[in-house]
Formats: C-alpha cells, sequence, structure tokens
C-alpha cells in the first residue's frame, strides 16, 4: 500500500475556515491602521453588520489554503487516466510564453494596429486548426466545448433555415455519445434520436438507415467513438446523412487520438468543435476558462460566429457581422478568451506538423499496451475484438458479479494506490466499466505502475473483498454515501449557533 | 437477480406495463432497470393531461451512475404520476414493479400492446443484454 505517495492527502483532516474564525482576528494585526468609514456611499447603503466572513490571521488563511490546495489529485501531482477526457500535461512552456507582457496586456478592444502580434498568433491558430481537422474555416470564438457545440448545431439550424428547408427537426445521436450531444441538439430545438452501438462498437448502420430521412437535420459523432475506436464506416455514415440532406456533426473530443493522422474534414464531416483544454494544452478542469473553437465545411462557412480574425495581406482585423452578414453571430461580449486561445496556439507551433502525428501516435501506443498489458493480467475488454484508439475500455461485470466488488470499488481502492480512478460507468451502455485514456505524456514506468496496480486491486477483491469494498482508506475522507449526497444536497456550511 | 412479473408487458426499452382498468395502463421501469441504474436519486415525471405517443421521452429517471430517459410504451394521455417518487425516488428500486411505478396512461390505441413483449421474452432480451 502506498501510504507514502498520498502522504500529503493525509496529512490533516481540516475542516472549512470558517471553524477557525475569531471575532477581531485580521491578516493586518501587526501593522494597525485606522479604520475609515468611506464618506462616499451614502449611509443607507452600507451594511449594519459585518458580512459573515471567516475571521482569520494572513497565516491561517495561507495555511489552510495550501493544506487544500495539497489535497488535489491532480495530473501535476498523479497519472490521471480519465477516459474521454484527455487529461493530458499542457507544458509549462505554453503557460510562460502566453503570460508574455505584450499577449497579456493586450486588451480586446485596443485599436487593432496596436494589437497585429496577438491577431496574427489568433489568424495562425485559424489557419492551423484548419489544416489539422480538414475544415474549410474555423472560428475561435466560442468560450468552451459546450459553447462550441451549441454554436455547431445552430450553425446547422441557420444552414436548413436560410435554404427554407424547416421540416427537419430531428439529430441522431449514438446511444454512447456524449451526454452533451443530445443535450445540444435539445438546446437548439431538435429531437433527438438514438440509434445503437453493435458488439464490435461500431454504429449500427442499419438502425441508422431506419432512422434517417427528410426529418433528420444531422447526426453528431465523436471518431474515435465514445468506445474507444475508430468507426470504420464513416463515409459511408456520411454519405447516408448526406443522401438524406443531414449534415454532420463532428465532436472534437477524441481529435487527439488522430492529430496529424486523419481528418474529421476529409471523413466528410460538415461541423466541428474543438475542445482545446483536451488536445491542445489549455487548462482543464474547474470550469473553464475554456475555448472551444468551431471549424465548418464549405456549406456552412456563412453562419461561422463572430468575430473572426481576417488577414488582407497587409493586417490583421476583426471580421464582425458587418463582414459576415448570415454569422450566427456573437456568443459573449466579445470574442474567447484570447489567453487560452495564445496556450493552444504555443502548443501547436510547439509540437509543429512532425510533432502532431507523433500526439497520436503516442497516445494510441500507450493506451493499446495498458490494453494487452490489463487483458494479460485476466481483465475482460469490452470490444476485445478491436485495436484501440487513445482510449480502451475494460468492463469488470465479471468481479461485481462473482465476487461483489464494483467498478466503483475498484477505482476507490486505486486512489490508495495513487491514481486518479478512471472514467467509470461510462459509457452507460458497457456495464462496470473502466474508460482508461493514459495519454501521450505518461512513460512506461507510469503505465506499469497503473497496470501493477490493477492486478494488486484483483487480487485483494479475490480474497478481502469486504476491504476493497470500504476503500480508499489513506485519504482525507473515506467512501462518501454519493446517493445520500445526491438526495440531501446540503453545500452551506452553517455554525453550531446556526445550525440550531 | 432480476424478475419480470408475468402479467406485464415490457418494452426493449425495459418499461413495463399494466392493465388497470378497461384502456388504463400503469408504467414503470423493470427491475433489471432498477438494478442496472443503481441507487435513484431523482424522478422527474411527465405532466398529468400530458399527451404521449408510443416511444416518446416522457420522464427521466437519475442515479448516481446515470440519468436515463423513459419511454413511453403506449399512446394516450397521462391521467396519473406518482407524487411518492418526488420525495422517494428509492421506491423505484426497493419496488419496481408496485410502488416504484412512474405514471398511468389512458391509452388511444391498445394495438400498440402487440408489439411489447411478454416476461419470458423480455428475461431473455435482458439476459443478452447481460453477455
Amino acid at each position: 500500500m502506498s501510504n507514502e505517495m498520498n502522504s500529503n492527502l493525509t496529512s490533516h483532516q481540516d475542516g472549512v475556515i470558517f471553524e477557525k474564525s475569531h471575532r477581531g482576528r485580521t491578516n493586518d494585526c501587526q501593522s494597525p491602521r485606522e479604520s475609515s468609514t468611506s464618506s462616499v456611499i451614502p449611509i443607507s447603503l452600507l451594511r449594519e453588520s459585518p458580512p459573515m466572513l471567516p475571521e482569520v490571521s494572513e497565516m491561517q488563511a495561507v495555511r489552510h489554503f495550501t493544506r487544500l490546495s495539497q489535497k488535489n489529485f491532480s495530473i501535476d501531482t498523479h497519472f490521471y487516466p480519465l477516459g474521454s477526457c484527455t487529461m493530458k500535461y499542457n507544458p509549462r512552456a505554453c503557460n510562460t510564453l502566453a503570460m508574455l507582457p505584450g499577449f497579456l496586456n493586450y486588451h480586446p478592444l485596443a485599436p487593432v494596429e496596436t494589437g497585429q502580434g496577438f491577431m496574427s498568433c489568433m489568424y495562425e491558430l485559424q489557419e492551423i486548426l484548419k489544416e489539422v481537422t480538414g475544415m474549410k474555416e474555423v472560428s475561435l470564438t466560442p468560450m468552451a466545448g459546450a459553447q462550441g457545440e451549441f454554436a455547431g448545431m445552430a450553425m446547422i439550424r441557420a444552414y436548413h433555415d436560410a435554404r427554407g428547408d424547416t421540416a427537419r427537426c430531428e439529430v441522431i445521436c449514438p446511444d454512447a455519445a456524449h451526454g452533451t450531444n443530445p443535450a445540444t441538439a435539445v438546446m437548439c430545438g431538435y429531437k433527438v434520436k438514438e440509434i445503437p452501438t453493435k458488439a464490435d462498437g461500431d454504429i449500427d448502420i442499419e438502425a441508422l438507415k431506419e432512422v434517417v430521412g427528410p426529418q433528420t437535420a444531422g447526426i453528431m459523432l465523436t471518431n474515435p467513438s465514445t468506445v474507444g475506436v475508430f468507426e470504420r464506416r464513416i463515409t459511408e455514415i456520411a454519405k447516408i446523412v448526406h443522401d438524406a440532406g443531414g449534415l454532420l456533426y463532428y465532436d472534437g473530443a477524441n481529435l487527439n487520438a488522430i492529430l496529424g493522422k486523419v481528418r474529421p474534414g476529409d471523413m466528410g464531416f460538415d461541423v466541428i468543435h474543438m475542445n482545446l483544454h483536451k488536445t491542445f494544452s489549455t487548462p482543464h478542469g474547474g470550469g473553464g476558462p475554456g475555448a472551444g473553437p468551431v471549424g465548418v465545411s464549405e456549406r456552412l462557412i456563412p453562419f461561422l460566429p463572430v468575430p473572426m480574425v481576417g488577414y488582407d495581406g497587409e493586417q490583421y482585423r476583426w471580421l464582425t457581422k458587418k463582414d459576415c452578414p448570415q454569422s450566427i453571430g456573437q456568443l459573449s461580449a466579445f470574442a474567447g478568451n484570447g489567453g487560452v486561445l495564445m496556450r493552444a496556439y504555443i502548443y501547436a507551433r510547439l509540437l509543429g506538423s512532425e510533432g502532431m502525428p507523433r500526439i497520436a501516435e503516442y497516445s494510441v501506443l500507450n493506451a493499446n499496451y495498458m490494453m494487452a498489458e490489463l487483458q494479460k493480467k485476466g481483465f475482460d475488454l469490452a470490444f476485445p475484438s478491436r485495436r484501440a484508439t487513445h482510449e480502451f475500455i475494460v468492463t469488470l461485470k465479471r468481479q461485481a458479479k462473482t465476487l461483489d466488488v464494483s467498478a466503483m470499488d475498484f477505482a476507490k481502492r486505486l486512489l490508495d494506490y495513487g491514481y486518479h480512478a478512471p472514467t467509470t460507468y461510462f459509457p452507460l451502455l458497457v456495464p462496470e466499466c473502466f474508460l482508461i485514456e493514459p495519454t501521450e505524456t505518461e512513460d512506461k514506468d507510469t503505465l506499469d505502475g497503473f497496470i501493477d496496480a490493477m492486478a494488486k486491486i484483483q487480487a485483494e477483491a479475490e480474497t478481502q473483498a469486504d476491504m476493497v469494498k470500504a476503500a480508499p482508506y489513506t485519504l482525507p475522507s473515506r467512501r462518501l454515501d454519493d446517493v445520500r449526497a445526491a438526495r440531501e444536497l446540503d453545500i452551506v456550511w452553517k455554525s453550531s449557533e446556526q445550525a440550531s | 437477480m432480476s424478475n419480470a412479473p408475468s402479467h406485464l408487458k415490457y418494452a426493449k426499452s425495459h418499461e413495463w406495463v399494466e392493465l388497470v382498468s378497461d384502456d388504463t395502463y400503469r408504467v414503470g421501469i423493470s427491475d433489471h432497470a432498477q438494478d442496472l441504474l443503481g441507487d435513484m436519486v431523482f424522478i422527474e415525471l411527465p405532466e398529468v393531461g400530458q399527451a404521449l405517443s408510443a416511444q416518446d421521452e416522457c420522464a427521466v429517471v437519475e442515479s448516481v451512475k446515470a440519468a436515463s430517459d423513459v419511454y413511453s410504451p403506449l399512446s394516450g394521455e397521462v391521467v396519473e404520476v406518482n407524487e411518492e417518487l418526488v420525495e422517494n425516488p428509492d421506491l423505484v428500486n426497493r419496488d419496481a414493479y408496485g410502488d416504484g411505478w412512474l405514471f398511468t396512461v389512458k391509452a388511444s390505441d391498445p394495438g400498440e400492446l402487440a408489439v411489447l413483449m411478454s416476461a419470458d421474452e423480455y428475461i431473455k432480451l435482458s439476459r443478452d443484454d447481460d453477455h
């Protein structure tokens, strides 16, 4: 057991900072200042009692939050093989360069003459993403993946509407799709038609043929798909949907696996959103700031969201609704998150066209290595007949049935071994599953360590099932009651006085 | 582990249907379905008076693992919903065929029952599901 690895996680069972509060204690105890009441604010608008904030010393605050930060399971401290998420390491260089004062301090509304450097980077990022995806034009403006998806589907809607083709009311999603896909379709006013995945992981084309028709606005796909395999009949699928007058939407969640190898544009997709945080080294998790650029095929170019960066051979400038009258419009007060896009630009330039295919190759190699090794250790694969892409699925259904040890129990026990659990119970169509994505940024030793931990947990499950079922043991909190947490959500701290 | 009473009819998408009276049918999700989904934390029910077409999404069952749509096995009008589930979603886990029912529907086309499965057929399907 690797208590050592988790020592920073176990050091303290800290309470909330309110519990450390003492009336009158502040961070400037040693440098007292006369308190002054501002005369600018009218008395009627001033508080009568101080806000309910914790009153602690500066040192208490620093230690409290530093300790909390050390409790994180993060990519900087732990292997984090979260499938469908590409939790890879973001090179520090991207961060450092994006923080150069010229980039950092450039105001979005500054005259474009003063921001030609920044604008040229954004323009080049558009060009790079076009090249990588095979799409005809790119807009960087969506503020996150979800907004990119919304923009993509809104463009499909705008396209059909512009043609007077308004009877199209359905969007097709495979049952393995990310939950955001059907949600996006519904947000754009469409009805979702679900089609099944076959036992070999490919989409059921016969089922597709049954649901596709004049009512079909489009289909939303990820390729490689959410079950971690490459959709082999993608060009046939594209033809079926296009022949029916529908468009193809590509969810860029799994772009990491195909960088520099195959391009969604060449597969026949009409629109793609790219989760830059998954593939292009921008901050991941924590709710942003994000970036979810969209790329389109020829016919959707007029509808791209604005602003975009244009270049006339001499000067870069913002293209707005004036330049693109059919655009679905702006998605925020201005453009996307410039600092995030800058990190993606730098990452892409660091890789270059030689580095990109290596990303795909090593992410796929790492996944296939882990898949083969875990199979050797006796684990069952969900799609044993298929080569994995950048991720693969292990099903622990047999363990759940014969040992009563579930995927969740394995996941919790992995924490004790110092590994963040892979994605569990997704995609929904595979029972008791782990969706494992090592990414290209992990070395073989790390992969071997995880594989060994899985084998050890398997052995523990066979002889001490109850011990595994009560994991984790080495974290600040033991097994949480997730059912009760969901049913009786209680996230507001109250003092003992308030509570009583 | 999971069971399927023989007096009910079943849909592929794991709903069950029980004749209550005349053309009124009670609908819920199967024991197999609740077993797969795990502990329920939230149930979204249709509205009384809502018109349904067969295969319409008409409810959502949310567990700690997943949120899953429930499809109406029959066309018709919702006449009653199980309000108990709002406070006690776990009734679906504890008694999928009894207290865990979701809604009743006044069927407009009882002929649709013919496409539903018998208990034996459904058990076979859920076993295949378990492959």
